[in-house]
């Protein structure tokens, strides 16, 4: 793999039973996406674009083929390793969110850097400056109750950020959030590539797609297309 | 972080957190009351025979001391041959019988000890003075009331009735010269002490060089089981038992009451670790998301595990502290019927505290914290993240 290729999908499958139909929701998907990298993946509802970023970020189990992050093989990772990989190289932004409501933004942000063994002063410094970043500095303390869903959309992109991963996988980011706020989210992501980060994203917003500079067409758990976009 | 989280998630549902608590709470109340109950007796019985520090006790062959109207006859060559042994330290022998003693034209009948003085180990003068003639008397403040007699008065006592006679064996004019407290008998009990000589003689012929007890203290620093082989050696016409002997018969005659401390302590730990097991199965069932994320961003199925049992030992051990307070109130309260149980010592209790007791139900409740918490914990733990991600996105 070359260095300036982060992740490789090499003939990557998914198959699961439901009920007593096999559903085959990837199917055979070959990718490879290079450093400083924006993919988005885009399709069809049930045309398994989730399910591929679930494999690629290593929360789900391949039926066959490969995934290799930064050189070291996921797909066959035991569960404590793989969380330990995905701890310090992948962030992920889900579509809810998925902040615990219990803990305040920062709070929130530090967990990941809590886990990472990150000492409590450099932890707090850093989740600060995060804050910051994502436009939230005066809000560190409300919980995610007291925050609006692009807020609490943007605690969850400071928490991705919080170890630093090399790549950023995002799961409909702008799902839950108005088009006002879907723009915002999308000028983040965009601001974020920009100073470093790999991002792959799964979406049905097309401006959200706009934005990035390559993008995949799934349909059927297949790539149909696969195209850079000029000027990103 | 982790203890934070635990925290954070226990006080987002404040109201079922703490009916949680409170219902470990009343569980741990119970465990460390049957805690004390299994123990208390035991504890108590001991420290009652240990009063005056006398550690051996003579009674007539085959029963124990005063569970029989049996006496130990030739008493005195008995003593005798007590004292006379080197690791005996203090001789106490004693008679237990009844005075009828006539007041203002009525009977009262009292138990009473014939004790010596100097040597006695039954009760302790509050206020007077212990007897110092053959025609004086202690009496307990119960007697005092009931007859409306004061120290320094006299009355008119008689002693062994003989029912075929229809009179009494010994009559005597004696003076009330103390107060006493009577370590061994039961609240409410009209009780007097006299002379041993003075009791023997007023009983007749059927009393006469006779004791129903003789209690012993061996020497300090002398082996009380060597004095006890000695003794039973030199006696071999009465029954000696030493502290230990007689806690073994408690034992025996309260095991029902331990059966029942144990069984009440289990079925309250269970209902404490029912109860929070339910508990933290539910709060988990509530984020599952949550902690499917939380392992999504790189946390360990340990911590999470640990998380979870976390707040099941905090919930647990919190209830437990409440539960102490709580405890100690109820077991005030139930010794205080159990006391007053006819025919036992009045410093007999069956509920007695003792630090260790606390450590013991706190031991135990955070035990069951550890249990409760593991089944839910692991089972959060091991969800697989897409399928319960998914599925949390399709509810």
């Amino acid at each position: 793999m070359s260095d300036a290729i982060v992740l490789a999908a090499s003939d990557l499958r998914r198959e699961y039973h439901m009920g007593e139909e096999l559903v085959h929701a990837v199917r055979g998907v070959t990718l490879e996406v290079t450093r400083g990298d924006y993919v988005a993946i885009v399709g069809p509802s049930g045309c398994g674009k989730s399910t591929m970023l679930n494999l690629l970020g290593g929360i789900d189990r391949p039926s066959g083929g490969t995934v290799t992050i930064n050189g070291s093989r996921i797909d066959g990772m035991r569960d404590a390793e793989a969380t330990r990989f995905r701890l310090h190289n992948i962030g992920f932004v889900f579509q809810r969110f998925y902040l615990m409501p219990a803990l305040t933004a920062i709070e929130n942000v530090e967990l990941p850097m809590a886990e990472a063994k990150m000492n409590a002063e450099d932890r707090v410094h850093r989740a600060r400056e995060l804050l910051a970043y994502v436009g939230l500095g005066a809000r560190r303390d409300h919980r995610p109750a007291q925050l609006s869903g692009g807020e609490q959309q943007r605690v969850a992109i400071a928490r991705a950020l919080a170890n630093r991963p090399q790549i950023l996988l995002a799961d409909e980011p702008t799902g839950e959030l108005d088009a006002k706020t879907g723009a915002d989210m999308i000028a983040l992501l965009a601001q974020v590539n920009r100073d470093g980060t790999t991002i792959i994203v799964v979406t049905h917003d097309e401006d959200l797609a706009g934005a990035a500079k390559r993008v995949v067409h799934m349909r059927d758990g297949v790539v149909v297309d696969d195209h850079r976009q000029d000027s990103r | 972080m982790l203890f934070r989280l635990a925290w954070a998630t226990l006080s987002r549902h404040r109201s079922r957190t703490l009916l949680a608590v409170l219902g470990v709470a009343v569980s741990a109340a119970m465990l460390l009351d049957m805690v004390m109950l299994s123990s208390g007796m035991r504890a108590s019985f001991r420290e009652l025979l240990l009063t005056r520090g006398f550690q051996l006790r003579l009674a007539p062959k085959g029963t124990l001391p005063f569970d029989t109207d049996a006496t130990i006859p030739k008493v005195s060559e008995a003593l005798r041959t007590l004292r006379a042994m080197p690791d005996v330290a203090t001789v106490s022998p004693v008679l237990g019988g009844q005075l009828h003693v006539e007041v203002a034209g009525r009977v009262i009948t009292a138990a009473t000890i014939g004790a010596d003085p100097l040597v006695q180990g039954d009760y302790e003068v509050v206020t007077g003075r212990a007897p110092a003639a053959p025609n004086e008397l202690v009496a307990s403040d119960d007697f005092l009331r009931v007859s409306g007699l004061h120290v320094g008065d006299t009355l008119s006592a008689a002693a062994g009735y003989d029912p075929q006679l229809r009179s009494f064996a010994g009559r005597r004019t004696l003076t009330v010269v103390g107060r006493a407290h009577f370590l061994y008998m039961a609240a409410g009990q009209l009780v007097v002490s006299v002379p041993l000589a003075t009791l023997q003689d007023m009983q007749g012929s059927r009393a006469r060089d006779r004791a129903s007890l003789v209690m012993i203290k061996a020497r300090d620093g002398a082996s009380v089981e060597s004095v006890l082989q000695r003794i039973k050696s030199a006696l071999p016409s009465v029954s000696a038992v030493s502290i230990e002997t007689a806690m073994l018969q408690v034992d025996k005659r309260l095991s029902y009451f331990r059966q029942l401390a144990f069984i009440l302590g289990a079925v309250s730990l269970a209902v404490g670790f029912l109860l929070v097991t339910t508990l933290v199965t539910v709060s988990v069932n509530e984020r599952l998301g949550e902690i499917v994320v939380m392992r999504a961003i790189g946390v360990v199925r340990g911590r999470i595990v640990l998380q979870i049992v976390l707040e099941s030992v905090a919930i647990m051990v919190v209830g437990a502290l409440c539960g102490l307070g709580l405890g100690l109130a109820t077991a005030r309260y139930l010794d205080s019927i159990l006391s007053s149980f006819p025919g036992l010592p009045a410093a007999m209790h069956f509920f007695v505290f003792e630090p260790r007791d606390a450590w013991t139900a706190l031991g135990l409740l955070t035990g069951a914290g550890i249990l409760a918490g593991i089944y839910p914990s692991w089972r959060g733990a091991s969800l697989p993240i897409a399928v319960t991600m998914r599925e949390e996105a399709v509810a």
